[in-house]
């Protein structure tokens, strides 16, 4: 009997948390914040590689700084480009975590996008509390039916998810365009492809027209932050996230646990097309008001870079999608006043990536700021437990 | 050509693989490297062959100091490590495997393999290893493979031989082929070094025997006087028990009925062919072969991770041929797989995680949609505890753990809720003594409880001391019964290589 006080001290002793490894905040916290700035020096570097003068470049960054975060209009822009992103990005970062590759956001979001505009210009007379989110929904609903082909190829005849996107990313914009041209889309009296606009009822409310008119930023964050938070709620909380999180995982634990495995990739592909249709709804209910050609602008596409910056977490996803969207502000500011092309910006985002998926190039270049030595050593990792393999009671 | 280590001392980290080692290893002379998983006997074998430098010590070859900045060094030095799993080219011949990186080449780097043959036929006649150079890797048996390894170490002139665990994979004979060959090598005057966990196998064919505890020698054997218990206390730290103790079998009624089984494997070929068993409460049915005779296959058809070709499978009187792994789960079916790596647990998720792996979906740990956290890590330390997991935190990523804790983690998980059949594929491989002894016990307490078990091993011991029925797989087949409580080593072991009863008399 003496052995169960025993016992339940050692339980207690147990559910104490872990701290957290030196390692673990290096990865997570040190290794992107060096990605940011090497790639920010480096396109500077890359400016004066190309003749720019230094006075240019310091105005570029400058303009880079204040544009995004200067001034209350740039903080409005920030957060107005910052909400697309992040919402796709979420998509991508679940698809990360259940171990597929989404490639397909940027179709996700037109033809999620394309449904929010058709429900918001076709439905007339219904109150904003009901319009708005039946647009919304609508761009969910066909983002992730969209998605679900890849998914449901996938589960049911193999095909790889980065094709069968990457193909359905064309086929939709082909589609919007041919959409863009019917005669129960188009807007009359326009030759060129671009519906009809959406009406005031569908429009995600502006914000901040009591600061000043010209203010974009619009209910669109709301949704950005609700899906932050449900994400994290469904990895993290729900049994259908923990399948999410062991099928991408290991596949194989996740098959001999009981786990589904067709079932869970058509409903990550689900859950990512509605997310990344929801990205493309805010855009055309919050910001553009109609649909045209490439209304996404290569959003599904920079928000695989916020997944990876992200880490594949809801809340690493936010903070990517903010510094994205940042980077966006600024970047037009930037070609405004300094006359440096929003080029520049794409270097700097791809630049970011490549160092944050070469974590080993950061910490090579920054060798002070990290521990010399990591126990991750392949030989040394099956090895080490917390304790030494001689402490024995008997 | 004798080698010395002295004090020599690595660190990962916080972590010391290595503490002021002192060994030597002399020519004409078989050491036996015992210690368990985690102690240090791999990292110190890597230091020796040149993948890892040691942070302190040195590495003396004939008295003189020697320093290898990476595994070419020490080949060079006539150091060579014939590991566990074999780097075998599987579509090549032996001849192509054994020159591979050190092709003889004639002008315009053209491939001499007529000289490459000759070569390889030399050294296996030398040595009486009987291998084929032309034969495919691929289509020979592992022991065979496995003296293409000792070919390949030979052929770059190695004096000192390092085999890492190399009867893990080799059948009862096998294994008693493999000690003539290294004993010949002996005689032929080489140094070979024989890591293993395996006491008897060690004092069979070692003639100095270190043991290796946490990083540190802790005592030399004589392998004519010392005896396993002596061996296993320096191993461990304590007094082992090797005998399972176990009640008289009262079998219950008829869990598993399994008739007329058939079961493909990757390939398409018949992996399984018409096994039929049947288990019983209260009793422990081992299933003995060597690897790869179907015995993969046959669990994953019981578990409902693989579909059937034909048969029929009931468990507890319902039928479940077609049921999901999520139906015979819930059920009462519980099952360790063979590879805890692989399958049996997600080592970049912590403890609590993997405890509820396959049951998080039951009422005890979710309501609705939620998983309900705090009742997983409740539960999750209570079973930590009770089944000996060695960690600090149950939020300790699995992967952190040792191969002994890790299985120790994976049988808490089923044995931990209520169930009626265990089937236990490789229960304890690659684990260390002192947990073996323990998931040992803690299945025979299942069993004792009226749970039916089914063990699959290849350990053949293992399958003698825990047994009450004991079937040998072969080629698919189930090729002979034994009663656990008369069965012998030889007799199984033949059974295992395909030998019937009327071929052996």
């Amino acid at each position: 009997m003496s052995d169960d006080p025993k016992r339940e001290t050692l339980s207690r002793e147990l559910l104490k948390r872990a701290v957290v490894t030196r390692f673990t905040v290096e990865e997570v916290v040190i290794v992107p914040i060096f990605a940011v700035i090497v790639a920010l020096i480096l396109g500077g570097i890359t400016m004066l590689a190309t003749g720019v003068s230094l006075g240019t470049i310091q105005a570029a960054f400058g303009s880079l700084f204040t544009g995004s975060l200067g001034s209350i209009s740039a903080l409005s822009e920030t957060l107005t480009a910052a909400a697309p992103l992040t919402l796709a990005g979420l998509g991508i970062a679940l698809g990360f975590r259940a171990g597929l590759f989404n490639i397909g956001a940027e179709g996700q979001l037109l033809i999620g996008g394309m449904a929010a505009v058709v429900v918001g210009f076709s439905l007339t007379g219904l109150p904003l509390i009901i319009h708005l989110p039946l647009a919304l929904l609508a761009g969910a609903l066909f983002g992730a039916l969209w998605a679900s082909i890849a998914g449901w190829l996938r589960a049911a005849t193999g095909a790889h998810e980065v094709i069968t996107t990457i193909m359905l990313n064309l086929i939709s914009f082909r589609l919007v365009d041919y959409l863009l041209r019917s005669p129960w889309i188009q807007r009359p009296g326009r030759a060129d492809p671009i519906s009809q606009s959406v009406l005031e009822s569908a429009e995600l409310p502006r914000l901040l027209l009591w600061i000043d008119t010209n203010l974009r930023l619009h209910a669109g964050i709301f949704v950005m932050l609700a899906a932050v938070a449900l994400i994290y709620w469904l990895l993290f909380r729900t049994k259908l996230g923990f399948e999410f999180r062991s099928a991408g995982a290991n596949p194989d634990a996740a098959r001999y646990a009981g786990m589904r495995s067709g079932f869970l990739i058509v409903a990550v592909m689900a859950i990512a097309g509605a997310l990344a249709g929801l990205a493309g709804a805010n855009q055309v209910l919050g910001v553009l008001g109609r649909a045209s050609p490439n209304f996404s602008a290569g959003i599904g596409f920079d928000a695989i870079a916020v997944a990876l910056l992200g880490r594949g977490h809801p809340i690493g996803v936010l903070l990517a999608g903010l510094l994205f969207g940042a980077l966006e502000a600024g970047g037009r500011q930037m070609q405004v006043s300094a006359g440096v092309s929003i080029d520049l910006i794409s270097i700097i985002q791809a630049l970011i990536i490549v160092f944050i998926a070469a974590p080993m190039l950061v910490r090579t270049m920054f060798p002070w700021a990290f521990q010399k030595e990591r126990p991750a050593d392949k030989g040394a990792s099956r090895a080490p437990p917390s304790q030494p393999a001689s402490e024995e009671s008997g | 050509m004798d080698i010395e280590l002295r004090g020599i001392t690595k660190r990962f980290g916080e972590v010391v693989a290595n503490s002021n080692v002192n060994l030597t290893i002399r020519a004409g002379e078989i050491l036996g490297l015992l210690g368990e998983n985690g102690a240090g006997k791999t990292t110190l074998m890597n230091i020796l062959s040149g993948l890892y430098r040691a942070d302190e010590g040195e590495i003396l070859i004939d008295g003189t100091p020697a320093r290898f900045d990476g595994a070419g060094d020490a080949i060079r030095a006539g150091i060579g490590m014939v590991h566990q799993h074999f780097m075998l080219v599987p579509v090549f011949t032996v001849a192509e495997n054994v020159v591979l990186g050190v092709e003889p080449t004639g002008r315009f780097d053209r491939l001499d393999i007529e000289k490459a043959r000759e070569q390889v036929r030399q050294i296996s006649a030398e040595y009486g290893l009987e291998v084929d150079p032309d034969a495919i890797i691929e289509e020979i048996p592992v022991g065979i493979q496995q003296r293409v390894e000792i070919i390949k170490v030979l052929f770059r002139s190695a004096y000192v031989l390092i085999f890492d665990e190399p009867t893990a994979v080799l059948t009862p004979q096998e294994v008693t082929e493999f000690f003539a060959i290294v004993r010949s090598l002996r005689d032929a005057g080489k140094a070979l070094v024989f890591i293993t966990h395996k006491l008897h196998e060690v004092r069979e064919v070692a003639d100095r025997i270190s043991v290796l505890r946490a990083g540190q020698i802790v005592g030399e054997g004589d392998p004519k006087t010392a005896t396993d218990a002596d061996l296993a206390e320096m191993m461990v730290g304590r007094q082992v028990r090797f005998e399972v103790e176990k009640e008289p079998v009262q079998p219950g009624d008829v869990l598993l009925d399994v008739s007329d089984l058939n079961v493909l494997d990757e390939r398409e070929e018949m992996a399984v062919n018409d096994v039929a068993l049947q288990v019983r409460a209260g009793e422990i049915v081992g299933i003995a072969g060597v690897q790869g005779n179907g015995q993969t296959e046959l669990v994953e058809a019981l578990t409902g991770l693989r579909p059937l070709l034909r048969g029929r499978v009931s468990f507890l009187g319902e039928d479940v041929t077609q049921a999901s792994a999520r139906r015979r789960h819930q059920l009462g079916m519980a099952h360790i797989p063979e590879d805890r790596q692989r399958s049996g647990i997600i080592g970049e998720f912590n403890i609590a995680e993997n405890m509820v792996l396959n049951s998080y979906y039951d009422e005890r740990f979710s309501s609705g949609p939620t998983l309900r956290w705090l009742d997983v890590y409740q539960q999750t330390a209570a079973n930590v505890a009770a089944f000996d997991v060695r960690t600090s935190s149950i939020f300790d990523h699995a992967d952190h753990l040792s191969g002994g804790n890790q299985q120790k983690l994976v049988v808490a998980r089923e044995l931990s809720r209520d169930i009626k059949l265990l089937v236990a594929s490789q229960p304890t491989r690659g684990v260390d003594v002192g947990s073996i002894e323990y998931i040992h016990k803690r299945i025979v307490e299942a069993r004792d409880s009226g749970v039916g078990v089914l063990i699959i091993s290849t350990e053949l011991d293992e399958i003698l001391s825990l047994s009450d029925r004991i079937l040998v797989m072969f080629r698919g087949r189930i090729v002979a019964e034994f009663d656990g409580d008369k069965a012998t080593v030889n007799e199984v072991g033949l059974a295992m290589a395909g030998v019937t009863a009327e071929q052996a008399a």
